[in-house]
């Protein structure tokens, strides 16, 4: 993809660079370190015992028989946790708690029950199975429109005898009803936007090393966001922080599988307090897609009206959320729905209004941010198939009703109707950009000519708009602490450096884009500066990766530090150059005296210097660090299309072409962003068409491993053309928005608008993801065509 | 049980359960940790390691005493005298991965798959990798980092995968 910018026409030597990952040379040659390679002294292995059911009371655990299995050193319950006071944790925003092992009942299928320590993960797992429970069976509630009922209070442990966790709305509700009445043209739709899993393919674990001499506790977790992890694990076990160092070891994709606290960390924990040595537990991938945060999960009823001729006149979301067992949704404590407000997408609405209202059922706790920022998939995924169902009302092209409503660049900075207000965005120039790339026009006189014949070709368009970034601290806190980002930078004194941020990667290249910002700013190679994250006792505080918030905050951060470091180092120019401060320029990646051009010295000179001669009176050593608290959240911006035939048949559906134009502001490294967006393209894609987690009606999981919970492979994943805008934010200092989760936001209803456009001759509307074949060929045939 | 294997051009012989998985032998026995599990069925391609040199197998789906008398190649075996295996310098050069958990069964199979195919289409590169999951990079960067290493492959045949000791 090109990389242009008409604002920065300034010679760049690292940012804008496709420069190869730095990462990649220890993990193409098997010498990654993931939690699972590492091994301690003395290690005992946790495997967890889980409920068979998804509603009982547990009547009789019996571990005599896992005890006496040689090897076997603790068998833990929910019992012996509260006597240690941590049977229960505060979920993530503090608003509920959930059960680390079960206390009195189950609430979903594969809780967690019991934990057996042992010397081996064999021994462990055989024990694990000879822990007896008894249970009594309960009437489980697998349906978030039934719990509302309030028939079967779930929770008996919270004092409000409800299954309703919360209503949460933002608008204006009496005028977005009064215009939706008044409203010439309506369309009104139930969308469900269905419970998936992020699949990582590393699992989540732990190791846990309580050090009985020194009182330190030190844990390897599988972790997006190390340092919250860090205050935590302090705050529920009253360990002062400075006693718990978390490494968060090379990860094998998070996704936002890896934000939150499960209940083996917290076991293995209290395994290695109680026993003295080292314990480690790794899930398996059943217990990763049963028991480990979940995503979406919204019942999204969304009303839109329009003038005949197509121009916007309200917007009403009103949404069902299942939340599982426990709220324990990833959200900042100020947006128990997330970002959804950004529901009104990438257009002029005079009047909106969404809200919300979240219920227990028996199902695992979760609504994690799955490669998205809190919510704003579910969000992109309604307003875009609303525009689609609104075009075909209006019997309209989607392309001409989108570009007819588009925010026009300049209504940027825009305040949008449900509280947000956009940095920048030109979605016409993209939008038109995604159409001549896709050729348009021609398709659809392809797609006119072969309805004539009866088949089936659709085009489907998403020009979706995020808000990633969080936050800023006014607004966006996690248990009250502060979503800031922060970097530090140390230059060595021959030139090289190491830089850390409070971040964590997790396949999203930062030891290189992060080399290649700090080079750019101090005009230094990218190759000698060492990029390191995860690491609580040497890395500055930061609330972790996720929710597309690395480069928008962190990345501000090392710009900021970066800066710092170069006033520093002004001051040992001024010295070396024999200048006044005042009269020292950077110029070309050089200090310069003022109009002497033939007077510079670049960065390496002056490291050197800030060791060995930095001047009278200037304080040796080239190190800073900085704190960034963003003034705003960023908004990237995409237009999609996708092509997609459809067997009229069988139900299967083929997407022939997808185009995807991205604007996430200026690009670092161009190489990164477009494997970012082949990514979460391919996640976008098997959410539409292949990934659910699924429940029986007594709340049995259906797809607990991948030959059930599906995956796409090379085979099916299709060819994807990228390609970019850019539309630098104002407000960040190189103008970055974030890229990883775009892709993922914007594309599903890309694809589900496509198979919609090709089965409109049927008179089909909406079928709700994922589009397997079977759901397809069924509604073919129910169209009775 | 007693197994005696080669593991990456070195003999090895240990005493292991008879359920001990050839992923678990390889990781906790030997230590080589870029073989890894991700899934417990089979259906995600991490474990993939070179079998007798030639065939690609999940290492999570054979017991270790079954790989007794043969040869094994993993991932800390393909690099040769300091110089990286073709597709490992591939899979570096076209991005081919990202978070890199799927990374060294990736490669294997394709070493594999090459031998069998030395000039494959994209069809067939994709056919060959339907056995491994990625989650990260949606495959296109894999797929062309095998096309590249197949071209340089066939342009200067290398020997067989075998580490030095």
């Amino acid at each position: 993809m090109s990389i242009t910018s008409d604002s920065e026409p300034k010679a760049r030597h690292s940012v804008g660079q496709s420069m190869k990952r730095k990462e990649d040379p220890r993990l193409i040659q098997g010498r990654g370190r993931f939690l699972d390679d590492i091994v301690l002294p003395n290690m005992l292995h946790l495997a967890i015992v889980h409920s068979p059911y998804a509603h009982a009371r547990i009547v009789k655990i019996d571990k005599s028989a896992a005890l006496a299995v040689p090897g076997v050193k603790a068998v833990l319950t929910g019992e012996d946790l509260t006597a240690a006071g941590l049977a229960w944790i505060p979920t993530f925003h503090g608003y509920d708690k959930q059960m680390v092992l079960a206390v009195g009942k189950v609430l979903y299928q594969y809780q967690e029950v019991a934990g057996v320590v042992a010397t081996s993960r064999e021994i462990a797992n055989d024990a694990a199975e000879l822990v007896v429970v008894e249970y009594e069976q309960l009437d489980p509630i697998v349906d978030p429109f039934v719990a509302r009922r309030d028939g079967n209070i779930l929770r008996d442990d919270r004092e409000n005898k409800t299954n309703h966790i919360y209503h949460w709305e933002v608008g204006k509700r009496a005028e977005a009803d009064a215009a939706l009445a008044s409203s010439e043209v309506k369309v009104k739709q139930r969308i469900y936007f269905q419970r998936c899993h992020p699949a990582p393919l590393e699992p989540c674990g732990a190791i846990a090393d309580m050090n009985g001499a020194s009182g330190r506790l030190t844990l390897y977790l599988t972790s997006q966001a190390p340092h919250a992890h860090r205050t935590v694990v302090s705050l529920v076990t009253g360990i002062p922080e400075d006693k718990i160092h978390v490494i968060s070891p090379d990860i094998g994709g998070g996704f936002g599988n890896k934000v939150p606290v499960y209940a083996g960390y917290v076991v293995s924990a209290v395994g290695s307090v109680v026993l003295g040595v080292p314990v480690k537990w790794v899930e398996t991938r059943t217990e990763n897609l049963t028991t480990t945060g979940f995503a979406r999960d919204y019942h999204m009823d969304v009303e839109i009206g329009a003038s005949k001729a197509g121009k916007l006149t309200a917007l009403k979301v009103t949404t069902v959320a299942d939340h599982g067992a426990f709220d324990a949704a990833a959200d900042p404590t100020k947006y128990p729905a997330g970002m959804f407000g950004v529901v009104t997408g990438s257009y002029d609405f005079p009047v909106a209004f969404t809200e919300l209202d979240a219920y227990f059922t028996n199902k695992a706790p979760g609504g994690i941010a799955y490669r998205c920022s809190f919510r704003v998939t579910e969000a992109s995924y309604a307003i875009e198939r609303g525009m689609d169902l609104l075009a075909g009302e209006l019997k309209m092209d989607p392309a001409e009703l989108r570009s007819l409503n588009f925010l026009k660049k300049e209504q940027f900075p825009y305040q949008s109707p449900l509280g947000f207000e956009y940095d920048s965005g030109d979605y016409e120039t993209t939008l038109r950009k995604a159409l001549d790339r896709i050729g348009y026009t021609d398709l659809r006189r392809e797609q006119a000519e072969r309805r004539q014949r009866g088949e089936l070709m659709g085009i489907g368009l998403s020009t979706f708009t995020e808000v990633v970034g969080a936050g800023p601290g006014r607004l966006f806190d996690i248990m009250g602490i502060k979503m800031f980002d922060s970097a530090e930078i140390r230059i060595h004194p021959t030139g090289s450096g190491i830089v850390r941020t409070g971040t964590r990667h997790q396949g999203q290249g930062h030891e290189t884009t992060w080399a290649q910002i700090v080079a750019e700013e101090l005009g230094l190679d990218p190759q000698n500066l060492r990029v390191e994250e995860g690491d609580t006792d040497t890395a500055p505080y930061g609330l972790g990766t996720y929710a597309s918030r690395s480069t928008p905050v962190a990345g501000a951060a090392l710009v900021k530090a970066a800066q710092r470091i170069r006033e520093r180092a002004r001051k040992v120019a001024a010295h070396l150059l024999e200048a006044a401060e005042d009269d020292i320029d950077w110029i070309d990646y050089k200090f310069q005296v003022k109009g002497v051009p033939g007077k510079t010295i670049g960065m390496k000179e002056i490291a050197f210097a800030a060791y060995t001669n930095p001047g009278p009176g200037n304080e040796p050593g080239l190190e800073a660090t900085y704190y960034y608290d963003p003034p705003n959240m960023t908004f990237p911006h995409g237009a999609y299309v996708a092509v997609v035939d459809v067997d009229r048949a069988t139900g299967a559906t083929k997407v022939r072409r997808f185009v995807a134009i991205d604007d996430c502001g200026t690009v670092i490294n161009p190489m990164i962003v477009e494997g970012q967006i082949h990514g979460g393209l391919t996640e976008g894609f098997a959410i539409a068409f292949m990934q659910e987690i699924t429940f029986d009606e007594n709340g049995n999981h259906l797809n607990p491993n991948f030959t059930d919970y599906l995956l796409p492979t090379s085979l099916e994943t299709p060819a994807w053309e990228t390609g970019n805008t850019v539309t630098p934010s104002p407000h960040h200092p190189i103008g970055a928005k974030g890229v990883g989760e775009s892709p993922n936001v914007g594309s599903p209803a890309a694809f589900v608008n496509a198979v919609m456009d090709a089965l409109a001759p049927l008179g089909i509307k909406h079928i709700d993801m994922p589009l397997t074949r079977e759901k397809v060929w069924r509604a073919i045939r129910d169209s009775g065509a | 049980m007693k197994v005696a294997l080669t593991v990456n051009g070195t003999a090895f012989e240990r005493d292991v359960e008879p359920r001990m998985l050839l992923a678990y032998f390889l990781r906790e026995e030997l230590g080589l940790t870029g073989t890894h599990v991700g899934c417990d069925t089979s259906s995600c391609g991490c474990c993939v390691v070179l079998f007798d040199g030639e065939r690609a197998v999940k290492s999570c789906t054979m017991f270790a005493v079954m790989a007794d008398g043969h040869e094994i190649t993993t991932v800390e075996g393909l690099a040769q005298g300091g110089k990286l295996h073709p597709l490992q310098q591939a899979f570096w050069d076209c991005h081919g991965l990202q978070c890199g958990f799927c990374t060294p069964g990736m490669m294997l199979t394709s070493v594999a798959f090459l031998k069998k195919n030395p000039h494959p289409s994209e069809g067939e590169i994709r056919e060959a990798l339907s056995g491994n999951l990625c989650r990260c990079t949606g495959y296109q960067n894999i797929v062309k980092a095998v096309q590249q290493a197949a071209g340089e492959l066939a342009a200067e045949p290398v020997a067989e995968p075998v580490a030095v000791s």
